[in-house]
């Protein structure tokens, strides 16, 4: 496995082919659970870890699972391991965990897993595949991030709100309250947000890649127009 | 025929063998994790319970000191509920109990509340619901501390026809866009008041007997 090989996963995972904008995978939780920065963030953590773990788990045992039942065996994998991660948010990250509730369970019926898990760790090395989940996951974590500040400032005029469950109540006094007294914009929380929310994230990633291609093609331009202009 | 019969039992032995592993994991997990669990579960609940129950009122082991409490409509609930017992050099301070507002904007609501022998409300909390974010869930303490109103009422000082919100003719404030919700948990913190009032011996004796309830 080379270094551009891994480039070549890290692009896709985080851009080219990034499973909240692109593959447009594993949306139920991304619009539930996005209406604070820390929720998103962390339900998104807790899916690249399973992505990682369940990537890195598939990918040494591919050639002893026969194809006709590969489908429930990587089932089975994932849903191993997020029990396995509930168990360890339950015992060390109690109120994020009551925050989440029944969006940690569910992680196993996220398609984005198993779809990493049928497309890549089925066909790849340990490594390469671990990293695929990893960035994949990284992905899917940084569109909810986005989406989640997005809503929680038009909505609450806050950022970081409810990260005391995360670190302990000291860290009570790191919310930003980026609008101060701030009467709230009700939609922007409610699902239809988030909905409405990740149509305008998915319209400016399809803007810049426009742009980028745009670019691109005009690049030879300037070599050729003086020919242009002469003609 | 006898290849078929071979190669399908062949995959289901290695199904077999990864759900082993897969059991033994999870079993593995299972067994490091679960005392720590229990453990926070138990401090967040402890937590809850001081907000309600000031720890320096009390001297005993609140969280050792409990009585089961079979269901009861007057509780809402459908499950025996544990509820415990504050006391002071032995004498009774508080009960801290759970009842559930069934009739919640989304379903149910479910409350803590602590009260105190003569039948004062310590305070009550909202422990899991599903109102609208925004509009009824100022209900939570995390969000409004509407539900301090509730801290030192009481059914003698109120009597049960003045517990509705202020629209219904009650003594309850409520925030303009959500009733249902106020209505549901007012109902439900002043069934809980007739509970205890129709179970108070029960509840403070010193031997841990469950309470029977009453179901209709």
């Amino acid at each position: 496995m080379s270094f551009a090989e891994f480039k070549e996963i890290a692009w896709n995972g985080l851009w080219k082919q990034n499973p909240g904008l692109v593959q447009l995978l594993g949306l139920c939780p991304l619009l539930a659970v996005s209406s604070t920065v820390v929720n998103a963030v962390s339900l998104g953590l807790a899916t690249t870890l399973v992505m990682t773990l369940s990537n890195a788990a598939i990918a040494p045992v591919r050639s002893y699972v026969p194809n006709e039942v590969r489908i429930p065996v990587f089932v089975l994998i994932i849903a191993v391991l997020v029990t396995v991660v509930q168990y360890l948010m339950n015992a060390y990250l109690y109120g994020l965990y009551i925050v989440l509730g029944i969006f940690v369970p569910l992680i196993v019926t996220n398609c984005i897993v198993l779809a990493r898990a049928e497309s890549f760790a089925s066909n790849n090395p340990i490594l390469p595949s671990a990293f695929d989940g990893m960035m994949m996951g990284l992905g899917l974590t940084a569109v909810l991030g986005t989406l989640g500040a997005l809503r929680e400032i038009m909505g609450k005029g806050t950022l970081l709100s409810g990260i005391d469950l995360v670190f302990g109540d000291e860290a009570k006094a790191w919310v930003i309250h980026v609008i101060p007294d701030y009467h709230g914009f009700l939609l922007a929380i409610l699902p239809p947000g988030a909905f409405i929310g990740l149509g305008l994230i998915i319209a400016g990633k399809n803007w810049l890649d426009l742009r980028t291609a745009d670019k691109a093609r005009r690049q030879p331009a300037p070599a050729a127009q003086p020919e242009a202009a002469q003609g | 025929m006898k290849r078929i019969v071979r190669s399908s039992l062949q995959t289901s032995a290695n199904l077999v063998f990864f759900a082993i592993i897969g059991t033994a994991i999870l079993s593995a997990t299972y067994y490091l994790t679960h005392d720590t669990i229990a453990a926070t579960v138990e401090r967040a609940k402890l937590k809850l319970v001081s907000q309600l129950v000031p720890p320096a009122s009390y001297d005993n082991d609140i969280m050792q000191d409990v009585r089961t409490l079979a269901p009861d409509e007057l509780l809402g609930t459908e499950e025996p509920t544990q509820a415990h017992i504050a006391r002071r050099g032995g004498k009774p301070v508080a009960v801290v109990l759970e009842a559930i507002a069934p009739d919640g904007y989304s379903g149910k609501i479910a409350l803590i509340m602590a009260i105190h022998p003569d039948g004062t409300l310590g305070g009550v909390r909202v422990v899991a619901h599903n109102e609208t974010p925004g509009l009824g869930d100022y209900i939570d303490i995390a969000k409004d501390d509407w539900i301090t109103t509730f801290d030192g009422r009481s059914r003698s000082l109120f009597p049960d026809e003045y517990w509705k919100v202020r629209k219904d003719g009650g003594v309850f404030d409520y925030m303009s866009g959500a009733t249902v919700t106020p209505r549901a948990v007012i109902k439900a913190v002043n069934r809980a008041l007739r509970y205890f009032d129709a179970h108070r011996d029960e509840l403070f004796v010193a031997d841990a007997r469950p309470v029977k309830g009453e179901q209709r």
